[in-house]
């Protein structure tokens, strides 16, 4: 389409990127590349639970967990950081290693507070509570593996999962204008499972959330 | 199975939207899939407190048993490379579900359209093989226009024709696999661009009405479908008012 300027440019679609590319054919170097690429995307997490020795997430059977807190993204990592970690009550059972065009996290867990991590606690007192900071960004096509990757190792009956996140003000639709609202503030999403009280108002459509809190 | 393509102007989901607001569909079901961009919500069909609080993600299924109709809504667009396994694995799920008939609903590109197509209706459609059997007379005693097909090669040849929908999503590769699969599938389209879209989703529902009868069709058709809630706030917040 023609722009006022005169240049023809492509119109960018909500439908997303229309692929022609899908419906042709892999020929066999395209299908090495688009391996090798899944190879290089694909999400590893190594498990330090049993006495300190690194175990692949492979085998094993399911370790019970009762509570599981994610915070995903830098706010809520800090916040965990800050008001809930410490060396002395938590230690350190697992990281996740992935590698996106947006960031690299690597299997070291004496990360600063400035890197990309993605590191798995747990309750020292009660090894059934796991906590997750994940201050990475997970893309898109790497979000289910990890999804699976972590929840395929927990045993799932009586498990209640807390999941931390934030979203920027300006995304937030409201009637008003959100330059008006007294920000920071909470919103909860719950599952019908859920039947505790929750300590702040509900997300009011048309207001949706998105990526790895969503997945 | 009635569902939408994610296409131009998301404007297959907006009339499914319309469709499942309007006949109060219940929700049956949904799709864990790894093909969709996550998303969760509250339900966006809400009417009232009561059921304002139930989770709404990227793919479910909708039904209403009085008029043999499943709906299947998705919500986020693909992850790239993932159009194929989805498409087999819809496909897969309507043939073992026996489900009688596919309709995709979708749009194309209004600005790819040719001199001829620039004129009279922005609507077509399309049915496999299977289905032109049973309903092709149908379509001919509605005036309904068929998609045209395009120049494989333009310029260089222009006898060998083939089906091209730009800006359709999933719309080619779907149908092109239900005709190879022997399924009865029509495809709904409606020529538009990016931009409100509200108007386009109506007038592709009213059009599927024409077919399915889905309400009642009277004079002022428009103000027979229910906007659902979610709809509200589609380009933003509110304005501050400093801005004035």
């Amino acid at each position: 389409m023609a722009t006022f300027f005169g240049e023809v440019v492509v119109a960018p679609s909500r439908a997303g990127v229309d692929d022609e590319e899908e419906t042709r054919e892999e020929t066999p170097e395209d299908r090495e590349i688009r391996r090798e690429l899944e190879k290089k995307r694909e999400v590893d997490i190594l498990w330090t639970l049993k006495s300190g020795v690194s175990t692949e997430s492979s085998a094993d059977e399911p370790f019970v967990c009762s509570k599981f807190i994610v915070a995903i993204g830098r706010n809520a990592a800090a916040f965990l950081s800050s008001f809930i970690l410490d060396s002395v009550c938590w230690e350190v059972v697992g990281v996740v290693k992935l590698w996106n065009e947006w960031c690299r996290t690597s299997s070291t867990t004496n990360v600063l507070p400035t890197d990309s991590f993605c590191l798995f606690y747990r309750l020292i007192s009660d090894p059934t509570v796991l906590l997750c900071q994940c201050s990475c960004y997970v893309a898109e096509d790497q979000q289910f593996q990890w999804l699976e990757k972590v929840f395929g190792r927990m045993q799932k009956e009586g498990l209640q999962v807390t999941i931390l996140s934030t979203c920027p003000v300006a995304d937030y639709k409201t009637q008003e204008s959100t330059l008006t609202l007294p920000a920071p503030f909470l919103k909860a999403l719950k599952t019908k499972e859920f039947k505790e009280q929750v300590c702040c108002p509900l997300l009011e459509q048309p207001n949706i959330v998105r990526d790895l809190p969503a997945a | 199975l009635l569902q939408p393509a994610v296409s131009v102007g998301n404007v297959g989901q907006l009339a499914t939207d319309l469709v499942i607001s309007t006949l109060d569909m219940t929700k049956v079901g949904y799709f864990y899939t790894d093909c969709l961009v996550p998303m969760v919500g509250n339900n966006p069909y809400a009417t009232a407190e009561e059921n304002a609080m139930e989770l709404s993600i990227n793919a479910e299924v909708y039904s209403l048993p009085s008029k043999k109709l499943v709906v299947l809504q998705i919500r986020s667009p693909f992850i790239k490379n993932k159009y194929r396994p989805f498409c087999q694995t819809l496909l897969s799920w309507v043939k073992s579900s026996k489900c009688a008939r596919v309709i995709l609903l979708s749009s194309s590109h209004a600005y790819q359209r040719d001199d001829e197509q620039l004129l009279g209706t922005p609507l077509r459609y399309l049915l496999t093989p299977e289905l032109e059997k049973a309903v092709g007379g149908l379509m001919q005693e509605l005036n309904w226009k068929e998609m045209e097909k395009v120049a494989a090669y333009p310029g260089i040849n222009d006898t060998e024709k083939i089906l091209h929908i730009p800006g359709g999503g999933i719309t080619k590769l779907l149908f092109t696999e239900s005709c190879s699969k022997g399924i009865q599938m029509a495809v709904l389209l409606k020529f538009c661009s990016e931009g409100d879209n509200i108007p386009d989703a109506f007038a592709l529902v009213n059009y599927l009405n024409e077919w399915l009868q889905l309400i009642k069709s009277e004079v002022n058709t428009s103000s027979q479908w229910k906007i659902p809630s979610s709809w509200r706030l589609l380009f933003g917040s509110g304005l501050p008012p400093a801005l004035f």
